[in-house]
């Protein structure tokens, strides 16, 4: 399939403006912003605050000057804030003047304060967590966990009426949030709705380091997301390729999981999504999983067969630790490198069971001895025992020795059934 | 009214209230001295029959007037019916200028703001919080409002600061004759500690229980000898808000995070492997997990604390039956697994403020706790914490047993760096409830800071995977995120007094002319 797409096109409805709109939530961390259209008067806005007391000026600021960059005319913005941070602030603001007003575009962008991600093709991907892309509490404090991807997510958590307010405060929260070390991830909407390529429009200017695709079924798709997401990157100037991470989770999607492996330079992993994949093919989803073995162990092989990690799906029970390390256990049994997460708990136990062992970490720690002594002496070429060293088995020694040191007390204990009503 | 500078350079009045105050010179400068309130002498052979009616006759037996203080005590909690039962029969009565001296208040007392306004309560001196907190903050109490920490409540009744007329102690058991303790009855509620104090000082006692026993109540946390009147009433207060039937962990990522740093913290220093190990920790959010995560760490290691101090959950108690801890130190119970095992195990020991906080005695036990775990509102770079005030202004909770507990050989605050875009750690905390000298660790989810005092503890940490960092980094790390805040702007009326555990005066609150 070849996508035909002309940038133009994807201005969506926009002729169409409404007098009143309305974005966010009054929640914690939130803000609700109610905007109106009128015919005269200027910019007005009005904000009721949890916070007023400390941050009323700093948010009228905010407002104002999000207004001005948005060419706001005559309208009057109400706010109800609940501690929302300015780019969730902005993300609102601008959520409500798309649907106003021609806003120029790319919008307000906010400061970056973003950490640099230690993103590459092959880092570990033992666990990757989803979070709701239209939920900005919850991405505030989302990298301190150790978690090694993070899953902004566009599609399933994100009702159809939020797309737009979530693609904006994804894009504001890849700029301005810290992941930590975790690999920031983008779940856009599947192939070929409209929102796909109005996700690539927003997010791409903020450089996530993957885009996790939905409903892979060909090496079509994939060959249509490069085509799209190679053109807003030069639109957008980035420097770095954003890598790809196709997510099969239909009958036709695993049978030709080759050839989507296969079909970009920028795949590093293959995903399994077990509740589609269920629906699909008109199966019920149980614990034993005998319904999707055979399709997890195809997307597997097609993989590794491409020289990629494969990623198995979520445990969704959150409560259920020993289930959860049970079935690591089993993925990686398979030659899964990782498995999905659906609440910080489960990042400790799934980290336990891909931990390498003693034997690999002293194996690991002569070796990285040998070639450091071979670097001091000023040696080219080190070697352990009569063995010559390569450079791709260093960087898996180091990688092994990263795992062992590296995330003791960043990810959490389970969530135990006694705590579970809270 | 005339300020001066205490050793915190807060501006502290030298007089209120008709009395005389001392600023604060430093957390142990207070050197004692001076003598105890004596109280008057009493005759046992008037009191053969101290049993009354109802509620009506033993407040005309106490003879109520205008401008006097009644006290009560918190072991009800949010249960509790006796506060708002009796200052409204004061208030019907037509009394007026009351001044109430509660060891701590709750939603469930959020009725006296109608009679503060009334001109009924001119003065809180104790504890307050919420809605009656921000009625002091507005400037409606009459009288400058003091608060006291547990042991500083304790000590000013012990020596006279703190003068009272009549003491209502809501009981879950007594007998005729007034012994009463918290373990039995409908209304259990564990310890009755907190109105030891005013037992033994008030003029006037009335025990009110919902359990009335013959003689002798056995256990009795308030002895008979202390008592003039008892009154059996239907009900003290509602069992389900006395005490939780189950005491949950927080479910939240950023608050288990904080409790395991915690937790670890105290393992890789090696206080937990050191002899007489124990620790102090509370029933907030934070703490239960780190209770939970501090166990599985004793196990792990096979260590058995010599106490633990609580607030008792279900999670003390556990550690007492797997032998995690010889003992726990009780001064009120959480929950229905910490009134049981203190009614049941020898090994769990009520306390009250006396032997526990009391800095005006020849030591006490907060002093010999190894590690205290606490919350607190504010840390400032200096380490002073704050969990009296928000970040805006307004009063919202009293000491509790903070500034007592701070007395341990580390004190540790655990708290969320940034909470609702504000910034938990901040240059200047907005009132000063304990000084930064007795705070040692603060642990949050982004950072460990340690008092650059403590050196020893900045030893023990080299080596540690834990994220230690300044507290000034901390500081950073958090304004980063949340923004410089503004200050909250004060009117110039001093409305309440925090009051240090020794007597001295380390900060004042003012009057807030905002409504919002």
């Amino acid at each position: 399939m070849k996508f035909d797409f002309d940038d133009n096109e994807l201005k969506k409805n926009e002729e169409i403006f409404l007098d009143f709109a309305v974005s966010g939530r009054d929640q914690k961390g939130d803000l609700l912003v109610e905007g109106e259209r009128r015919q005269k008067g200027g910019v007005s806005i009005e904000i009721a605050s949890s916070v007023k007391a400390m941050f009323g000026a700093r948010i009228e600021d905010v407002v104002h000057q999000s207004l001005q960059m948005l060419n706001a005319e005559n309208v009057h913005f109400r706010i109800k804030d609940n501690g929302a941070l300015d780019h969730v602030i902005m993300a609102r603001v601008e959520a409500v003047a798309r649907q106003l007003w021609a806003i120029p575009e790319p919008g307000v962008l906010p400061q970056v304060r973003a950490g640099i991600s230690s993103s590459a093709k092959d880092r570990p991907r033992r666990t990757r967590l989803y979070l709701p892309g239209n939920n900005p509490d919850i991405m505030l404090n989302a990298g301190l966990f150790g978690a090694d991807c993070i899953i902004l997510d566009l599609e399933d958590s994100v009702a159809q009426n939020d797309k737009w307010p979530a693609r904006i405060l994804v894009r504001n929260s890849l700029l301005a949030v810290d992941f930590g070390s975790s690999e920031k991830i983008v779940r856009v909407n599947p192939l070929p709705t409209t929102n796909f390529a109005i996700d690539l429009e927003l997010v791409v200017p903020a450089a996530p380091d993957v885009l996790l695709i939905p409903k892979c079924e060909s090496a079509g798709d994939l060959q249509a997301v490069e085509q799209m997401l190679a053109f807003y990157e030069k639109r957008a100037e980035l420097t770095n390729e954003i890598m790809l991470m196709p997510l099969i989770e239909t009958a036709q999607g695993v049978l030709n999981a080759a050839e989507i492996a296969a079909a970009s330079e920028r795949n590093v992993a293959l995903c399994f999504g077990a509740e589609d994949f269920t629906a699909d093919i008109g199966a019920e989803r149980t614990p034993e999983g005998k319904e999707s073995f055979v399709a997890r162990n195809l997307i597997l092989l097609a993989a590794k067969a491409a020289g990629l990690q494969a990623l198995d799906t979520v445990y969704s029970d959150v409560e259920d630790t020993d289930g959860l390390t049970a079935s690591t256990r089993e993925a990686m049994a398979l030659g899964f490198d990782g498995k999905g997460v659906i609440h910080p708990g489960q990042i400790e136990p799934i980290h336990r069971v891909f931990a390498p062992t003693q034997q690999q970490v002293d194996y690991a720690r002569k070796l990285v001895a040998a070639i450091e002594e071979a670097e001091e002496k000023g040696m080219g070429v080190a070697t352990l025992g009569t063995k010559m060293i390569d450079a791709p088995v260093v960087v898996r020694a180091r990688r092994i020795l990263t795992l062992a040191e590296g995330d003791a007390f960043k990810s959490l204990p389970q969530v135990t059934r006694e705590n579970k009503d809270e | 009214m005339e300020f001066v500078k205490n050793a915190l350079g807060r501006l502290v009045p030298t007089e209120i209230n008709g009395r005389k105050l001392k600023p604060f010179m430093g957390a142990h400068a207070d050197q004692g001295g001076g003598e105890k309130y004596g109280g008057k002498v009493a005759a046992a052979a008037k009191f053969n029959n101290k049993l009354l009616d109802n509620l009506d006759a033993a407040i005309d037996a106490c003879e109520i007037r205008d401008g006097m203080t009644v006290s009560f005590h918190h072991h009800l909690r949010n249960g509790d019916f006796l506060i708002n039962l009796v200052v409204e029969k004061l208030a019907q009565r037509g009394l007026k200028n009351l001044v109430l001296a509660p060891s701590a208040l709750f939603p469930v007392h959020e009725k006296l703001v109608e009679y503060i306004a009334d001109g009924v309560i001119a003065n809180i001196e104790g504890s307050m919080n919420g809605p009656v907190g921000r009625a002091c903050s507005r400037g409606e109490l009459k009288g400058t409002a003091v608060l006291r920490s547990h042991g500083g409540r304790y000590r000013a009744i012990q020596d006279g600061d703190l003068h009272i007329d009549v003491a209502f102690i809501a009981a879950p058991c007594a007998d005729p004759h007034g012994n009463a303790n918290g373990v039995n009855g409908k209304s259990a509620c564990g310890p009755l500690g907190f109105a030891l104090a005013d037992s033994l000082w008030a003029d006037k006692v009335v025990i009110v229980t919902d359990h009335l026993v013959s003689f002798p109540c056995h256990p009795w946390s308030i002895e008979g000898g202390n008592v003039d009147y008892v009154v059996q009433v239907e009900s003290i207060g509602d069992a389900a808000q006395i005490v939780s039937g189950t005491t949950r962990i927080t479910r939240s990522p950023t608050r288990l995070l904080i409790a395991k740093y915690a937790a670890q913290f105290i393992a890789d220093s090696g206080i937990m492997r050191e002899p007489h190990f124990s620790f102090q920790a509370g029933a907030g959010g934070v703490s239960l997990a780190f209770v939970k995560y501090m166990s599985d760490l004793m196990r792990e290691e096979k260590v058995t604390a010599d106490f633990i101090r609580g607030g008792s959950t279900k999670y003390m108690v556990d550690m007492l039956k797997n032998g995690l801890s010889k003992f726990i130190l009780d001064g009120q119970s959480f929950d229905l697994d910490g009134v049981r095992s203190l009614r049941d195990n020898p090994a769990h020991i009520e306390t009250n403020p006396f032997v526990s906080y009391n800095y005006h005695t020849k030591g006490c036990f907060a002093q010999m706790v190894q590690v205290a775990v606490l919350g607190a509102t504010e840390i400032d770079v200096n380490f002073n914490v704050n969990v009296n005030t928000h970040s805006d202004g307004w009063l919202l909770h009293g000491i509790g047993g903070f500034a007592d507990a701070a007395d341990a050989h580390v004190t540790m605050i655990t708290a969320p760096l940034v909470r609702n875009r504000l910034p938990i750690i901040v240059d200047e905390v907005t009132t000063v409830t304990t000084p930064g000298e007795t705070v040692d660790v603060i642990v949050t989810e982004r950072g460990i800071a340690i008092n650059p005092e403590r050196d020893d503890l900045l030893q023990r940490m080299k080596g540690s995977r834990l994220p230690i960092k300044t507290i000034e980094e901390l500081h950073d790390i958090a304004i980063n995120i949340t923004g410089v805040p503004q200050k909250p702007g004060f009117g110039e009326r001093v409305v309440a007094l925090i009051e240090y555990r020794d007597g001295t005066i380390i900060d004042v609150v003012r009057q807030l002319l905002r409504q919002d």
